[in-house]
């Protein structure tokens, strides 16, 4: 009885799985390219990142995925479906994103770039070299927890009529009726899919803090 | 071990000067003219004239917020001046001389001076994720150009000279605080600047772990062709290594002269107050 | 392209449609305030069934979305007689989702108290309950208070979510309204617009609030 749904949801697993992933790289280069622009020295590439940035934490995902989707085409530009989806999640973690790069490159300690400055560093080797080794290892369990939300973030796709696993669940319960199996497994299927993840959270987590520091 | 100076200066009494009254003919490593620096309101440096002869070793004492750290962090460009200019073996630090006029240094032309200069922190500031020989070896590497074995051998010899060849695979966190500042001044040192700054390089070990980086500041001291100035409450060891010592005090140097004359027969009223503090214990 | 009579036209009802999100918001707050400190209370319990189901609670809801949580409590409780509205199911969802936020901001405030505090406590002969009451909670709570207004605040944002179960609250609106006039530009817009000037001022003024309980 649990079983014989199981199969509809794979293509769904699919979608959900492709949108994470693609979404997750690219929201990685915004975080980085945000984070970046937010400490620039110039003010315009400040006021820009921090325009991007601002909207897309004062905006929820819903409401950026409602307006990529339906209103964007009103100016030209028309996306499918999928390409929406990765586009919303993308600029909303991004955003997201870049406060973690911003908040721990700034809590590398001081004395770390003035040491790199003694030592006739050029600002890039600076920040290659001393600040970013240790502002990424800060940066990868505040990611790893971006990651489950960009996962749970999905499932809004479904609202937009997206073959996702949410959107699949809904029409098999419109046509078959059985609620409780159909959700119950739907849960679970998430939950089985952010394990990894968390998992991995910890392990970093433990990994740092028995460490070098 | 004194070394004579050239005499540039007319007796300004508005301006601080620190240079000794002899004349030469070797030109300073070191210029500071007319140097001041305020942070909003409060002025930390007021108008500071000092020469710095090569391997000359200056001490700086003087109470917290004298200004004396402020003055080495200017030379390490850490701070820019409010005013006045630095010359660094007849360059200028802060400055470029572009068709005739004094334009603002960029980041390419301080680069390029501060070669010279080296600095040991007094929170020693490693690098946490790397190990003591990638601490030493990176900036040879990668600010030198040297090769990988070039710069390791480099690093290793001067780990050797410190006393920590035996630690060159641990990391910062695993060493002592005597342990890391010896370090801390190998990695510095490996750069071969013309000018060592020391900021209180001991006020932040355990006492029993000041002799040992002591012992390694005054070896090199003895052996060495490089200036240095030293930030320090160690009046000990301020006599026994310095050539000169600038006394500082609200943001001027009060008196300057030889250890011996400076500790035992102080001039103004300011030094011998603040020696005395020290004589107490 | 925009049409600002149509938009002052479809005003009103997108405004009235305000007060539902905004109820919304602030019930399921007070849900996730309440369920979050018991879950905290219940994770740092000694007895162990009872933390161990708190703390798997926690961690299958924090790993799964709020949609599917929602859809759940909608549909699939009915079949069990528990038949909620829309607004009831919705604040529940929200709240229990958000609880478990709350339940770490709670845990981190507690944990930050110095164990001195405790060890004081426990000297003095204070009871369990009056320490919690007395010592313990009064000050871990001010300072995660600006946290919180954070979290109000991202509720807030999440409510369109509601929609799915057919609450209407304004993104609902503006979708049908969109879909009356087939018009969805202005509609979504100031709903837009409405989202970002309220949880923009609602954040100035809980960094301020953050200045008054002296914490920055």
């Amino acid at each position: 009885m649990w079983f014989d749904i199981l199969p509809s949801f794979w293509e769904g697993a699919k979608i959900t799985l492709e949108l994470t992933l693609f979404s997750a790289i690219l929201a990685l280069f915004l975080a980085f390219i945000a984070g970046f622009g937010r400490l620039s020295k110039f003010r315009a590439v400040r006021i820009l990142a921090t325009t991007y940035v601002e909207i897309f934490r004062g905006t929820s995902l819903f409401v950026q995925l409602f307006w990529i989707y339906f209103a964007l085409p009103l100016f030209g530009i028309m996306l499918p479906k999928f390409a929406a989806g990765v586009l919303a999640l993308a600029l909303n973690a991004g955003a997201y994103g870049s406060e973690i790069v911003r908040s721990t490159i700034i809590s590398v300690p001081k004395g770390q770039t003035e040491a790199a400055i003694a030592l006739n560093m050029t600002p890039w080797q600076r920040t290659r070299l001393v600040i970013l080794p240790q502002a990424f290892v800060m940066m990868l369990p505040a990611f790893g927890n971006l990651i489950i939300e960009l996962l749970k973030g999905t499932a809004l796709v479904s609202l937009v009529t997206l073959s996702d696993l949410t959107f699949v669940a809904t029409v098999l319960n419109s046509s078959i009726m059985r609620p409780t199996e159909i959700f119950s497994v739907l849960l679970i299927i998430y939950f089985v899919i952010s394990l990894p993840f968390t998992r991995g959270i910890r392990w970093i987590e433990h990994r740092l803090s028995a460490g070098r520091y | 071990m004194s070394v004579p100076l050239k005499l540039i200066y007319n007796e300004d009494p508005t301006r601080s000067n620190g240079n000794d009254a002899r004349k030469a003919t070797v030109r300073p490593i070191v210029t500071y003219n007319n140097i001041s620096k305020s942070y909003g309101d409060l002025q930390v440096l007021k108008n500071i004239d000092l020469e710095i002869a090569p391997g000359e070793k200056v001490a700086l004492i003087g109470p917290s917020g004298s200004g004396k750290t402020t003055l080495a962090r200017l030379l390490m460009t850490l701070e820019e001046p409010t005013s006045g200019t630095i010359e660094v073996e007849g360059d200028m630090l802060w400055h470029r001389r572009v068709n005739d006029k004094l334009v603002k240094a960029n980041e390419k032309h301080l680069h390029q001076v501060r070669g010279n200069i080296g600095m040991v922190f007094q929170h020693f500031n490693l690098f946490p994720h790397m190990t003591i020989l990638r601490n030493v070896m990176e900036a040879p590497r990668n600010v030198l150009g040297l090769s990988k074995e070039e710069a390791k051998k480099r690093a290793i010899t001067i780990l050797e000279q410190v006393g920590l060849s035996n630690k060159i695979d641990a990391y910062p966190a695993q060493l002592s605080g005597g342990q890391k500042q010896r370090v801390a001044i190998a990695r510095a040192l490996v750069m071969r600047p013309k000018v060592m700054l020391f900021d209180e390089p001991t006020s932040a070990l355990d006492p029993e772990l000041v002799g040992e980086v002591l012992e390694v500041i005054k070896a090199i001291a003895t052996e060495g062709e490089m200036a240095m100035l030293l930030i320090t409450h160690e009046m000990d060891f301020a006599r026994d290594v310095a050539d000169r010592i600038l006394f500082f005090d609200q943001g001027r140097i009060v008196e300057q002269g030889p250890p011996k004359k400076m500790f035992n027969n102080p001039e103004s009223e300011r030094l011998q107050t603040f020696l005395s503090r020290f004589n107490r214990h | 392209m925009w049409n600002w009579e149509y938009t002052i036209k479809i005003l009103p009802e997108i405004l009235a449609a305000l007060k539902i999100t905004i109820s919304a918001t602030f019930v399921a707050f007070l849900v996730a305030l309440v369920v979050g400190l018991m879950l905290t209370l219940a994770r740092r319990s000694h007895f162990r069934p009872l933390s161990l189901t708190a703390h798997g609670f926690v961690e299958f809801v924090r790993s799964t979305p709020l949609l599917v949580q929602l859809y759940f409590i909608f549909y699939v409780l009915p079949e069990y007689g528990l038949s909620l509205s829309p607004f009831i199911a919705g604040v529940i969802g929200l709240g229990l989702h958000y609880s478990t936020y709350l339940s770490e901001v709670y845990r981190g405030g507690i944990e930050s108290i110095p164990p001195g505090q405790w060890e004081a406590a426990k000297a003095l002969n204070f009871s369990p309950l009056d320490t919690w009451r007395k010592i313990i909670l009064p000050q871990s709570i001010p300072p995660v208070i600006p946290v919180m207004g954070n979290y109000l605040i991202t509720m807030f944002k999440e409510t369109p979510i509601l929609s799915a179960i057919t609450l209407v609250e304004i993104m609902q609106t503006a979708k049908m309204l969109g879909s009356h006039s087939f018009r969805y530009l202005e509609a979504f817009t100031i709903v837009g617009v409405l989202f970002l000037v309220l949880s923009y001022s609602s954040s100035l003024m809980v960094r301020r609030l953050e200045v008054r309980l002296n914490l920055r």
